[in-house]
């Protein structure tokens, strides 16, 4: 039997992944959720059929979406998630026992149901006393929020469907408001190569420098997202990612991690030349 | 209507279906062919589209003179609005409200209208040499709008016109606010008068519940529904609605007067299309739309600064009810004019409203939006208030400034006139109209006298960043004025 997943990047490209089963299929008020079982990439979760993360590759994103931020603020207590249902931020999030707080704001409880039932390699940590989920749209629960918060990260969809709020303006504009003063806003920020994602990209790009005083752009190599190539924002009212990187505190910590090392985040930062003029153009 | 036809169908629509597979060889118009003709354009609307832009022919019909589906069409449509007859327009509610004027007056005669009547009243009265006898809106005090008539000030317009052969009513005005129209129906009909509605705003009023009454229920004459607005059909399209005193084919032949020859179905087909859904599922949809409203005013009220007003302004007079649907929000406690709030929208946060005037903003809400639309506004009305809100200070107020008829609009309009710069207009006799858009509502129609107050309020409308329309001099530094007048 031929069973494939494949996944238009771009109405030209297409990625493909052998499938051994299907385990889950489902609809939820917001998208249809689906969890596959592969020989490559081990078990996957895809939501409107794009892919959302594999279990082979889900490292890379998670880490350098948690750890870059973790490494520059010297005190973070108080976090909001945006998104992450799968669980993979938290966990993360859930090795740093200075961090008081979580409050995870996820549109869609039947994504967290999945993720806790498919992918525990995730979800395993969602049991967390200092962990608080929500159940609401990211937009609605951060717009009540003042100076609250130390980090802010948005792990969120891509910007059509039901993460589109979470590209807008008025999102940043309200995450700015809802961090202390010295807070730092990490995003999920698309890929910089095909035309589409790098449009949306640069649209983002755009409206955080818009938002915040400082706005920087890291990058990691992901095999299953859209060209491979993906980018994270970096917004702060105070740190700087690199001026105010402290190598020497985060690696007495001796967090074992699989992608991340402070060196790692140096280079990071530094970006392909068609990507900072991209970035550059919109500033 | 033939028996077989029930609010499942849409006869135009199924019309166009069969017609489209004959597969017809056209040698008539449009030149287009289907859209072989003009390939770029069939790219921009697609193929489905330019096949269905056709002309009238035997089994499509003829809007001029419905005979078969358009007829059918115009049938469900009066049932399904408990209207005697429904006439599918396609030259926009314009067209319907033009239709109802034309229809009830001639040269001389005088129509009783409040003065926040959209253009296209005058524009008929231009046509047709009516004259406007203004009923003053009531005006609320702290938001600044025009209300609804109050029934008392009806009631003395009709003791001192008893010649007046209609009224006509805003049902309900753009910001929501809908005068008592039972009693204004009942008022004009023991006068030997027609109540005429605009109902440009109201469409929804025919299907969802707990929604103020609509023109046909309350009994009024005619009703000219935009179909487009909330109705969701496609723009340009409308229905004139009458009442059974009214002669249907009169009406037809009034609307033939200026409506074209060549009706697009396109229009016609959203029209029948929009109609059928209404009938269908409009109960549920509107009940949709009225939560979405109440829940998008309660988180805008929390924000604080802004005032999205509701049903607690219900005065039983000038403020007989009030169109839950319509998210009004007044701006002025934030310290920006509704008009700044609006462009900031649009210029920051990608959010397009409906209006902005001196003092507030209109968010149109339909069967169309979504929660997470309704989230990004309620953001960014929030983060337009923390980024640019200021302490509130002297913000004039757009008051209503009563307007003093000198002469007929038509003949206003046809005068011979001379262009002064508009400061040295004062006191003379206006030829053109003067608009702040939107809302549309007339500042100075023809015929009507400019005073001080007017200019004033001219150049602070002009100061604040609305769109001022209507002069021949678009920058409006001068205005035409009646010579020697």
């Amino acid at each position: 039997m031929d069973f494939w997943f494949s996944e238009e990047q771009t109405s030209n490209v297409k990625l493909s992944i052998r499938i051994d089963r299907q385990l889950y299929s489902g609809k939820s008020e917001f998208q249809r959720i689906d969890v596959f079982d592969s020989p490559e990439f081990g078990r996957f979760l895809t939501l409107d059929g794009y892919m959302m993360l594999t279990e082979k590759d889900e490292f890379i994103y998670h880490e350098m979406i948690t750890h870059v931020p973790m490494a520059v603020h010297p005190k973070v207590r108080q976090v909001l998630v945006i998104g992450a249902g799968d669980g993979g931020v938290i966990r993360e999030l859930a090795r740093y026992p200075e961090i008081e707080h979580i409050d995870m704001v996820e549109i869609d409880p039947l994504v967290v149901e999945v993720c806790r039932q498919y992918l525990p390699q995730t979800a395993c940590r969602l049991d967390d006393p200092r962990l608080h989920i929500h159940y609401e749209d990211g937009v609605k629960f951060v717009r009540r929020k003042v100076d609250a918060y130390d980090l802010i990260i948005v792990d969120s969809t891509d910007p059509f469907g039901p993460g589109e709020g979470l590209f807008t303006r008025e999102f940043y504009g309200s995450c700015f408001k809802a961090l202390r003063e010295d807070g730092i806003m990490v995003n999920q920020h698309e890929s910089p190569f095909y035309a589409q994602d790098a449009l949306a990209c640069q649209r983002a790009h755009k409206r955080i420098v818009e938002s915040f005083p400082i706005s920087r752009v890291y990058q990691a190599h992901i095999p299953t997202y859209p060209s491979g190539h993906w980018l994270f924002g970096f917004a702060s009212k105070k740190y700087h990612p690199l001026k105010d990187l402290d190598e020497v505190r985060w690696n007495m910590r001796g967090l074992d991690c699989q992608y991340y090392t402070t060196t790692l985040h140096r280079g990071a930062f530094y970006l392909p030349a068609y990507v900072e003029e991209m970035l550059k153009d919109v500033e | 209507m033939k028996k077989t036809l029930s609010q499942q169908n849409a006869p135009i629509y199924e019309a166009l279906e069969r017609f489209g597979q004959m597969r017809v060889v056209p040698f008539d118009v449009p030149g287009h062919k289907r859209g072989r003709g003009n390939p770029e354009l069939t790219a921009l609307l697609g193929e489905r589209c330019v096949q269905m832009d056709v002309n009238s022919m035997k089994p499509l019909d003829n809007l001029c003179h419905p005979i078969s589906v358009i007829r059918d069409a115009e049938c469900l449509a009066a049932e399904a609005f408990g209207a005697a007859h429904a006439f599918l327009m396609v030259g926009g509610t314009t067209s319907a409200v033009q239709s109802m004027i034309l229809s009830v007056a001639g040269r001389g005669e005088k129509i009783i209208l409040p003065r926040n009547v959209h253009r296209s009243v005058m524009g008929a009265m231009v046509l047709c040499g009516a004259i406007p006898v203004y009923v003053n809106p009531a005006c609320d005090e702290r938001l600044g709008i025009p209300l609804g008539m109050s029934l008392k000030d009806v009631e003395e317009a009709v003791r001192r016109h008893p010649d007046a052969k209609a009224i006509l009513v805003n049902n309900p005005t753009y910001y929501g606010i809908c005068s008592d129209l039972r009693s204004i129906v009942q008022l004009a009909h023991r006068h030997g008068m027609r109540c005429l509605v605009d109902e440009a705003h109201g469409t929804h009023f025919y299907f969802g519940e707990n929604l103020p009454v609509s023109a046909m229920a309350a009994g009024a004459d005619m009703a000219a529904v935009s179909m487009h607005k909330s109705g969701g059909s496609l723009t340009q399209s409308s229905l004139l609605l009458i009442g059974p005193e009214m002669s249907q084919g009169y009406v037809r032949q009034i609307i033939n007067l200026t409506q074209t020859t060549s009706a697009s179905y396109l229009l016609l087909s959203s029209l029948d299309i929009s109609r059928r859904n209404l009938a269908l599922r409009g109960k549920e949809s509107f009940a949709r739309v009225v939560e979405l409203a109440e829940y998008a005013r309660e988180e805008i009220n929390d924000i604080g600064g802004y005032y999205a007003f509701s049903r607690e302004l219900v005065n039983g007079d000038s403020i007989f009810d009030f169109d839950v649907t319509k998210l009004s929000v007044n701006t002025l406690d934030t310290g920006l004019a509704g008009i700044e709030v609006y462009d900031l929208l649009r210029d920051e946060y990608d959010i397009q409203i409906e209006f902005g005037d001196l003092g507030n903003i209109l968010a149109y809400l339909s069967i169309g939006d979504r929660p997470r639309e309704v989230e990004r506004l309620v953001s960014a009305l929030a983060e337009v208030r923390r980024r640019f809100g200021k302490e509130k200070t002297g913000l004039m107020t757009q008051e209503y400034l009563d307007p003093e008829v000198a002469v007929s609009p038509q003949e206003a309009f046809y005068a011979e006139k001379e262009s002064l710069p508009i400061e040295a207009t004062e006191n003379r006799i206006c030829s053109e109209f003067v608009m702040c858009y939107p809302p549309g509502i007339p500042i100075l129609a023809p015929g009507e006298r400019i005073t001080r107050e007017i200019l004033e309020y001219i150049a602070y409308a002009k100061e604040k960043g609305c769109s001022m329309t209507g002069p021949e001099d678009p920058d409006i530094l001068r205005l035409n004025v009646l010579k020697g007048v």
